[in-house]
């Protein structure tokens, strides 16, 4: 019996052929730059540190070695607040990168971001609830667990109502997600109304701008498994991400297994967005920009765009903290501000050039 | 293994209570080029999709060389057939190559990346589609013909010796279509199975072993297309009438569009 193949003259193969890999010596690049940034923006502070002190005071710490008397005071700035605050940066804007860039693979659009589907929205109504019923109170802690419910509850009710005929679709699922979303956000700003005190309120409206103020230890030993639980399978997933873009069918009739890559696919993503919410509220704009940046740099295959945007993600949000800790010297700015102002006009300027070179190559 | 590529009998797609396929039956013999026939509504693509396996049916029995197509792994099928939808809409930057390389997908491993094989199997793939003048163009430049036809090579890099294909050559101007027609007919000499949905019934009397021509979402008639595209068949089916003639050149039947009439029967 007869199958496709082609004429057995064996063509020349050019050195563009290699199908993706050659921009992955970008993928250390971002790393190395990560490193370097995460350096920097513990060194940099109300208190300025000399670079070299950081990485020696930094490495010092890592390998628990005893540090002399009189930088006993600098060790703690540096290992004990500025460190733990700068990880979580990075920690969240990996999430939320990474969180992005598998929503707009399993959405197959640009523009879908982890948001969408009322994740992070369902989150910061969680945390709204903890910090007005006083159940915050009790321990850095419980915050975070209470915006994290949140985000799990929202990401399976979004799943429950779109996944109900057999399969997932798309457009179920964003529907959902956008009355998922108006739901929460009413729901929250009804929390924020109700609050007698003024002091609750105000912290309920700080908190969901977005921050990463006073953020420690806790925090970071909080988010990491999350993270690392999200990215494993957002790896072992990149091609069917890929397939996934040429439509679900085309996808069933390449082998994939497209309802169990759809659900893997909400639920660590869901997994990632709630986190990085639980730990610094809602910051927008990280899940959307990184990695349309990355895709401009990287190209759409997710077997880069994966490392890269989580990379990317870091990087971009241990600058945007640094920057909202810096800008006024003895104030600090709200990181949902700076990541939006940063944000917004970089993806309006994206989304313009995008849009441009589409009409004139159309 | 059987001389059957796919039986289906009793085939019905209802969704919501809607008729989509009432009892189709129809068996498809290896290493010929099937074309389905229809108006608009008649359930071609659905049927193309149910073959593919890429839509359940709602009932009915659907053998695939002989087995139950559902117990076939979705991979293992991979390898045999490939399934080109009447359209894809891709929103991201991806060059032609890569698109074409995703065709290899059953083939390789989670982990694997595309092997020199694979690779040499993309270039020549498109070089068979003519496509390989586009290799690294973005696939968001090309137009409309152009893409298609990377698709069509995309379900070729599959190496598929069932080739299921909507439409192919919608929206490609005269000379594409007839690259593709015989890019196709080249592959059902080397044994491949082709059941492509067609529109132009020209091309499918030139170029089909057998048509099936639906109406209703039920087989009006299968058979050869000279026994099957009638005056009175086409006018039941499509209302249109029409006069049949012959390729001057070929000898294939040709069909002359007369005037739309009312649909008989």
């Amino acid at each position: 019996m007869g199958r496709v193949s082609s004429s057995s003259k064996s063509l020349p193969l050019s050195p563009e052929s290699a199908v993706v890999w050659n921009k992955s010596w970008l993928i250390p690049v971002f790393g190395v730059l990560l490193v370097v940034s995460i350096a920097i923006a513990t060194a940099l502070g109300a208190v300025t540190i000399p670079l070299h002190t950081t990485t020696r005071l930094l490495t010092y710490g890592l390998f628990q070695l005893p540090i002399d008397g009189d930088e006993r005071t600098l060790a703690t700035i540096v290992y004990l607040i500025r460190l733990p605050r700068v990880l979580a940066a990075a920690l969240v804007g990996a999430s939320l990168a990474l969180a992005g860039t598998m929503m707009q693979g399993l959405f197959r659009n640009p523009l879908a971001d982890a948001g969408l589907i009322g994740v992070s929205s369902g989150g910061a109504l969680g945390g709204a609830l903890a910090i007005s019923s006083g159940f915050a109170v009790g321990s850095s802690f419980l915050l975070p667990c209470a915006t994290f419910a949140g985000a799990l509850i929202s990401a399976f009710g979004v799943y429950l109502f779109a996944a109900r005929q057999g399969g997932t679709s798309l457009t179920n699922l964003l529907l959902v997600g956008i009355a998922m979303n108006a739901i929460w956000g009413s729901l929250t700003t009804l929390v924020l109304s109700l609050a007698q005190d003024y002091e609750i309120s105000r912290q309920i409206f700080f908190w969901l701008m977005g921050g990463l103020d006073g953020r420690g230890w806790a925090h970071v030993q909080m988010v990491f498994p999350f993270v690392v639980i999200g990215f494993v399978p957002a790896f072992f997933l990149s091609r069917d991400l890929n397939v996934l873009l040429l439509g679900e069918e085309t996808a069933m009739s390449l082998g994939i297994n497209v309802e169990y890559a759809k659900r893997l696919l909400l639920v660590f993503a869901s997994l990632l967005a709630g986190a990085a919410v639980a730990i610094a509220g809602t910051i927008g704009f990280v899940g959307l920009v990184v990695p349309h940046m990355m895709r401009l740099i990287l190209g759409p295959n997710h077997r880069l765009l994966l490392p890269g945007a989580t990379l990317g993600g870091a990087i971009f949000l241990v600058w945007c903290d640094l920057f909202a800790r810096m800008v006024i010297p003895s104030e600090e700015l709200q990181l949902g501000v700076i990541t939006a102002v940063v944000g917004a006009p970089l993806f309006l300027h994206l989304l313009l050039r995008q849009d441009k070179t589409q009409r004139n190559s159309a | 293994m059987t001389d059957l590529a796919f039986s289906l009998d009793q085939v019905r797609y209802t969704p919501d209570h809607t008729l989509i396929l009432a009892d189709v039956s129809l068996d498809v013999s290896h290493g010929h080029w099937i074309g389905i026939l229809g108006p608009n509504g008649a359930g071609k693509s659905t049927l193309l999709r149910i073959m593919a396996g890429v839509l359940p049916a709602s009932s009915g029995i659907i053998l695939f060389e002989g087995q139950a197509l559902e117990q076939w792994s979705t991979r293992e099928r991979a390898k045999q057939l490939a399934f080109l939808p009447q359209r894809t809409d891709l929103s991201f930057p991806f060059r032609v190559r890569e698109v074409v390389a995703m065709g290899r997908t059953p083939y390789l491993e989670r982990w694997q990346n595309e092997s020199e094989a694979d690779e040499r199997i993309v270039e020549q793939t498109m070089a068979l589609t003519e496509i390989s003048r586009l290799a690294d163009r973005n696939v968001l430049t090309l137009s409309g013909g152009e893409f298609q036809q990377v698709m069509l090579a995309r379900a070729l890099a599959q190496q598929p010796t069932f080739l299921l294909l909507d439409e192919p050559t919608t929206g490609l101007d005269l000379r594409h279509q007839f690259e593709v027609v015989d890019v196709l007919t080249t592959l059902v000499q080397q044994g491949v199975t082709i059941i492509t949905v067609l529109h132009d019934l020209n091309m499918a009397a030139s170029a089909c072993a057998s048509v099936v021509l639906l109406k209703s979402g039920r087989v009006y008639a299968a058979g050869p297309p000279q026994d099957i595209l009638t005056v009175e068949a086409i006018r039941a089916v499509y209302g249109v009438d029409v006069a049949l003639g012959e390729n001057p050149e070929t000898g294939a039947l040709q069909i002359i569009p007369l005037r739309a009439t009312r649909p008989t029967g």
